[in-house]
């Protein structure tokens, strides 16, 4: 399946970039700072200085007040570096919304008085379509919301919604009846029943999202948000204690002078989880639309962290882990019956066989025998039907049969033809190897079985392989038999299995998994799976679904491709991961950043701190400086990881754990003493401060 | 020496964490001490099976701790109407009554009162020692309470306070301190109701006052429950109180058992053992380092003495009896836990040794901690790591299977930086006061140092003090009570509404994509996490309190 739908909206394009620096300058207003303490408390910080710096002109040399208004400056410019992050991160989303606002606009609606399609019709706008409005679309109408094809079948084109140029059809009953508002028909015309009121229809859902509108922090950002704003507090305390001891110990030591304001706020600036604080609700954001480029819709930002704790993943057989067609393998003759007999009744009841399975019976022949099949004149097909549940054909007085093995004997037993005693051994081999067998018969006799394989999607097995190591159980979901089911099972690595499943199986499996306290994950997309997608913590469905399945699910996927179950769980991973990492470095840079203040705010009080400046950075001014202008450069320095998150690897949580900390850890009480001294060696060098 | 004295502790540790189990599953309530404990529920009218949320059981232990306070209060004010009383001593000053009574409450025992000067035998008694063994039984039942929560799932219950308080104090506390007091009365220290003695002493002046009294019943639990307020005003160091090296190291022994224990106990509690050996070991590491920094900077001692000839290590304020030693171990483990009991005086160690005192009282006594107490905040601290760690790997944090979350953060966050912040703040707010000068009786970093040990001694619940400043007026009383109150009961509630949240969430089945939390790395962590954060939020006080005082020292200015 294609990937790019979208045109490809890089993190630096210079439009997005200059609407991130106008917006994060817009963001300067206190009462958009509130959502985020932190960062308000530098801004208010920045006040402050600026004051400061102002009154200092009139009072205080020039070298003082030239120290205030840097200080001042980089107090401005850290803040505006958060601002930007946050900007940036959404600038993305904003693109994409505009987009797909343009689908959204109001489109006339044929309002039906009966599901009829020659009832009357009234014509209303989109905009006041209630749900259970019937309304009639033709042929190159826009479809005016979310609904489900009550009557009659269409092409759609869907790409406003999937980017998929490909139209899809779309269908009463069954699975496939579920439309989008906002996608156009393209052929035939079917009558809708609209199912949500407009403002909450799927593309608005998908819009607020996207935009980060209607964002809400996760349990697990505010968990984290609680420990920066403590820190915070604590920060700010062991200011307001240095001020104060460092007035008493100037008084008792009759040198120098207390610690002054624009220090004070610059060791505050400085201690402050800044880094983390400014780059938070990027990572958030920039989450949301990894998993949006992956053509994956979270309805929530909680559902793509839930996604990150998952520990069972329930897939779907078909489709997920196998490929959604079996295929031919072998043909096995059953009581001295010959290959050939076999394999001429396989070929005649397969001709009229459209499925992918009768299909890869024929290449299978034609592999065998070298030479392209010849459809046989005289045949009559017998198409597969529910009651029979078999297909074949019918040549002059001859019929050919193949089915599963209990509807064959069925029908052979009806003629009056007798099982043959090695069937049951065959059939029970073919199962027990993965397979799925079929049963060829020519009249009343059995002639053998058709082994059809499983072919495992590739690269599967690895994958699993890498889920059990991060300690994800996955579980496969088939209609099998067990086992079928077992040898499967066996074959792709999934750690369990559930056989001859059934709706209500898959629901009650979810229950038992979550009261042993995990966290499940699954797919689905038929009407029958929204009870277990409802229940399940993280529940993805496919765009192609129902819509009863995709309301049930928090996470849509548009490409509706089961395997990306496992990149979000990595998304939701990542994002997590990001946030401890940051924080692990935002709080090991304090180290670094106190042997360049304390030395340099109390030296005048106590020369011998001198030792403590072990960065032997060159003045006191200086010093502070240049912790404050790293405290501000490292913000959009880490921009990039905040968006692209850090890389995740699939190693054991206690490798991954060690791997981390000393990246983020040990990296981070290191980059600072070399990034200060470094600035300092600017400072002093250029600007002889 | 040290090694052999921790494997000592630890041997009596593990089977003494097995007893803990039995005591609070109520396995030892057989018997005459059953039929006592039986006696207590009829007449308070208690359900030994009903349990409680954490809202009720925090309800209880505050009321219990409300009560008590009352009740010292008042003794302490009608002390001079009351027997046992040969000295005729009058009511306490009424702050200090305020200061006393809460000191004694919140297991800090932080005396701004001469013992053998104010206290009659009763209040010594009835008083301070019923509050040594109720304070720290308090502690202990929080601890228990907490390891139920993490250990419990789907159930909003973690206890029954009375329950918990009257099996800890009638199977654990009583039956421990009463034979060590018996041990301890055997090498010398004193028990009796006698008045003063008069003795000719060596001074000049000719008589000496020797003050007496029941003091071996008092030590034990003084030291057996962290609590730390001395018989006498020299407390541990007296030689009536702690006579010789061996007393020296029951009662050091004494002051360890408990915490040393407990972490022992949350292994077994949890089946995981491990689980237990890791806090354990995150104690041991930070009780082992800030031994060997103490006693190195002691050994070393000033080094311009040492050019003039002298042996340089540090013998001033100590006891030649107990030795370096003896002064360098009991200094440790007194602030390492929240016990205070002193043998030296800490205001005399050199600047760094004092450094290890007031930062281990910073840290928030962890490094065993306080009875009960110091398990608990160390739990504060797991949670901590926990969250960041957890992130770090990609899932919600969980410790145990226990998911942390907002509310998880919110406890742990309280309970670990609230004393630390309380420091600071009273620190700063007591500086900036006019009259801070004539309070000290060292201006300059010493005299720093002095006024934030009195005011970690208290927010932390410790009770030691370097002294040197006065905490003795009102305000200081009564700030000090203030401090001593929230630093005991804002941590202990919080915890237990910890402990409520974690017993409703089930448990997360472990894998291997779970963060393990009794591995090297874990512990390295957390040792990290605790010690940044300590440092993080002192460095600029040591900076301009014991740095600045040895920088000075060693730079002879």
């Amino acid at each position: 399946m294609p990937r790019k739908r979208y045109p490809s909206l890089g993190a630096f394009e210079s439009k997005l970039l200059r609407e991130a620096l106008i917006s994060a300058v817009l963001k300067l207003d206190l009462r958009q700072q509130a959502g985020n303490p932190v960062m308000l408390l530098v801004e208010i910080g920045g006040i402050l200085t600026t004051i400061s710096f102002i009154i200092s002109l009139f009072s205080a040399t020039a070298r003082t007040s030239f120290f205030t208004g840097f200080v001042s400056f980089w107090l401005w410019l850290t803040v505006l570096f958060s601002n930007f992050a946050e900007s940036v991160s959404e600038g993305r989303g904003k693109a994409r919304a505009a987009s797909l606002r343009q689908s959204r606009t109001s489109v006339p609606a044929r309002k039906l008085k009966t599901e009829s399609f020659d009832a009357s019709s009234i014509e209303i706008s989109s905009s006041d379509l209630r749900k259970g409005d019937l309304v009639l679309v033709k042929a190159n109408e826009v479809i005016p919301g979310d609904g489900e094809v009550v009557k009659g079948a269409a092409l759609v084109n869907e790409a406003a919604i999937t980017g998929e140029s490909a139209p899809v059809v779309r269908e009463s009953g069954g699975d496939r009846s579920a439309v989008t508002g906002g996608t156009t028909v393209i052929a035939n015309e079917i009558i809708i029943r609209i199912t949500t009121d407009p403002g909450q229809t799927f593309l608005d859902r998908m819009i607020s999202m996207v935009e980060g509108a209607e964002r809400r922090k996760t349990p697990n950002e505010i968990a984290l948000e609680i420990l920066l704003i403590a820190l915070t507090g604590v920060f700010l305390a062991v200011v307001v204690s240095t001020y104060s001891v460092s007035a008493y110990s100037a008084a008792s030591s009759g040198r120098g002078a207390p610690a002054s304001l624009t220090v004070l706020i610059a060791l505050f600036v400085c201690l402050a989880p800044t880094t983390i604080a400014a780059l938070l609700p990027a990572i958030g954001i920039a989450g949301m639309d990894r998993l949006f480029r992956l053509n994956v819709v979270a309805l929530s930002g909680r559902a793509i962290e839930a996604a990150g704790d998952v520990n069972v993943l329930l897939l779907d057989k078909t489709g997920t882990i196998t490929l959604g067609n079996r295929q031919a393998a072998e043909f096995l003759p059953v009581d001295n019956q010959s290959l050939d007999d076999l394999t001429e009744a396989a070929l005649l009841s397969s001709f009229a066989d459209d499925t992918p399975e009768g299909k890869s019976i024929i290449a299978l022949i034609q592999e065998k025998t070298g030479i392209a099949p010849v459809s046989p004149e005289n045949v009559t097909f017998i198409p597969f039907s529910a009651a029979t549940r078999v297909s074949g054909a019918q040549c002059k007085d001859t019929t050919y049969l193949k089915g599963a093995s209990d509807a064959i004997a069925k029908a052979v037993l009806e003629r009056g033809g007798v099982i043959p005693s090695d069937l049951k051994a065959k059939v029970d081999r073919v199962a027990s190897a993965g397979g799925t067998p079929l049963v060829v018969a020519r009249n009343e006799t059995i002639l053998g079985v058709i082994f059809l394989k499983d072919i495992l999607k590739t690269g599967i097995k690895e994958r699993f392989a890498d889920l059990r190591r991060i300690g994800i159980k996955t579980v496969m979901i088939t209609g099998d038999n067990h086992l079928t089911a077992a040898t499967i099972a066996a074959e792709a690595g999934v750690d369990d299995y559930l056989a001859e499943a059934k709706p209500d199986d898959k629901l009650k499996m979810i229950r038992d998994y979550q009261n042993e306290g995990y966290m499940v994950a699954m797919t689905g997309d038929g009407t029958n799976d929204a009870p277990a997608l409802a229940q399940s913590d993280v529940a993805v469905a496919m765009n192609n679904g129902t819509q009863p399945a995709r309301e049930a699910a928090n996470i849509i996927d548009l490409d509706s491709d089961p395997t990306k179950l496992l990149d979000i769980v990595e998304i939701g991973k990542q994002i997590l991961m990001t946030r401890g990492a940051l924080t692990t470095f935002s709080i090991a840079n304090d180290i670094a950043k106190y042997f360049a203040i304390i030395p340099a705010a109390l030296i005048g009080i106590y020369p011998q701190l001198e030792v403590l400046n072990i960065m032997g950075l060159a003045t006191p001014q200086s010093a502070i400086l240049s912790a404050v202008i790293f405290n501000a450069l490292v913000i959009p320095m880490l921009i990039p990881l905040a968006l692209a998150g850090v890389k995740f690897k699939t190693m054991p949580a206690s490798k991954l754990f060690a791997y981390n900390l000393t990246i983020f850890g040990l990296g981070g009480i290191i980059a600072p003493f070399i990034g200060i001294k470094v600035i300092d060696l600017v400072l002093a060098g250029l600007l002889h401060i | 020496m040290l090694i052999l004295f921790l494997v000592i502790v630890t041997g009596a540790a593990l089977p003494f964490s097995s007893f803990f189990i039995r005591v609070f599953t109520g396995d030892m309530s057989r018997g005459i001490p059953g039929h006592i404990e039986k006696t207590i529920y009829r007449f308070t009218e208690t359900d030994p099976d009903h349990e409680d949320g954490w809202k009720g059981y925090a309800r209880d232990l505050l009321a219990f701790n409300g009560i008590g306070f009352v009740i010292l209060f008042i003794l302490l004010l009608l002390q001079g109407f009351l027997p046992f009383n040969p000295e005729n001593f009058g009511a306490f000053n009424l702050f200090t009554a305020i200061n006393t009574a809460t000191s004694f409450v919140t297991n800090t025992n932080w005396q701004v009162y001469s013992g053998e000067t104010t206290a009659s035998y009763l209040t010594q008694m009835a008083g301070f020692t019923v509050q040594n063994f109720l304070s720290s039984a308090t502690g202990i039942c929080i601890a228990i309470a907490v390891m139920r929560g993490i250990t419990r799932q789907s159930t909003d219950r973690i206890g029954n306070f009375w329950v918990d308080i009257t099996r800890c104090t009638l199977y654990i506390l009583l039956p421990i301190a009463f034979i060590f007091a018996l041990i301890l009365a055997s090498q010398g220290v004193i028990q009796n109701l006698d008045p003063y003695a008069q003795a000719i002493g060596y001074v000049p002046t000719g008589q000496q006052t020797i003050a007496m009294g029941p003091v071996a019943s008092q030590e034990a639990i003084k030291e057996l429950g962290t609590n730390g307020g001395g018989f006498f005003n020299a407390n541990a160091a007296h030689p009536y109180e702690n006579p010789t090296s061996l007393t020296n190291l029951i009662e050091v022994f004494l002051i360890l058992l408990i915490p040393v224990t407990l972490p022992l106990v949350f292994g077994r509690m949890t089946g995981k053992m491990w689980q237990g050996w890791m806090i354990y070991t995150v104690m041991l590491v930070l009780f082992l380092g800030s031994f060997c920094t103490l006693y190195a900077a002691e050994l070393t001692g000033n080094p311009l003495v040492k050019e003039l000839g002298v042996s340089g290590i540090s013998m001033e304020g100590k006891e030649v009896r107990l030795g370096l030693f003896g002064s360098s171990l009991f200094a440790t483990s007194t602030t390492a836990t929240s016990c205070g009991a002193v043998n030296s005086m800490h205001d005399s160690l050199t600047p760094l040794g004092g450094l290890v005192t007031l930062f281990m009282m910073l840290l928030g006594e962890v490094a065993f901690g306080g009875v009960g107490s110091g398990f608990y905040t160390m739990i504060g601290f797991v949670v901590l790591s926990v969250f960041i760690a957890g992130l770090m790997i990609g899932r919600t944090p969980e410790y145990l299977g226990k998911k942390i979350e907002v509310l998880e953060m919110r406890a742990a966050v309280i309970a670990v930086l609230v004393p630390g912040v309380l420091v600071l703040l009273l620190s700063g707010i007591a500086l900036v006061l006019p009259n801070v000068e004539e309070l000290m009786k060292n201006p300059g970093p010493h005299g720093l140092s002095e006024l934030i040990y009195a005011f970690a001694s208290m927010s932390q619940n410790n009770g030691s003090a370097f002294a040197g400043f006065d905490a003795s007026k009102p305000f200081y009383t009564l700030i000090g009570s203030l401090a001593m109150v929230i630093g005991r009961f804002v941590p202990a509630v919080s915890m237990l509404a910890l402990a409520g949240s974690l017993a409703q969430k089930k448990k997360v089945p472990p894998s291997s994509g779970t963060l393990p939390t009794a591995s090297v790395t874990f512990s390295v962590w957390m040792i990290l996490v605790i010690l940044i954060i300590g440092a993080l939020t002192f460095f600029p006080l040591f900076a301009m309190g014991p740095i600045a005082e040895h920088l000075t020292m060693i730079g002879g200015i």
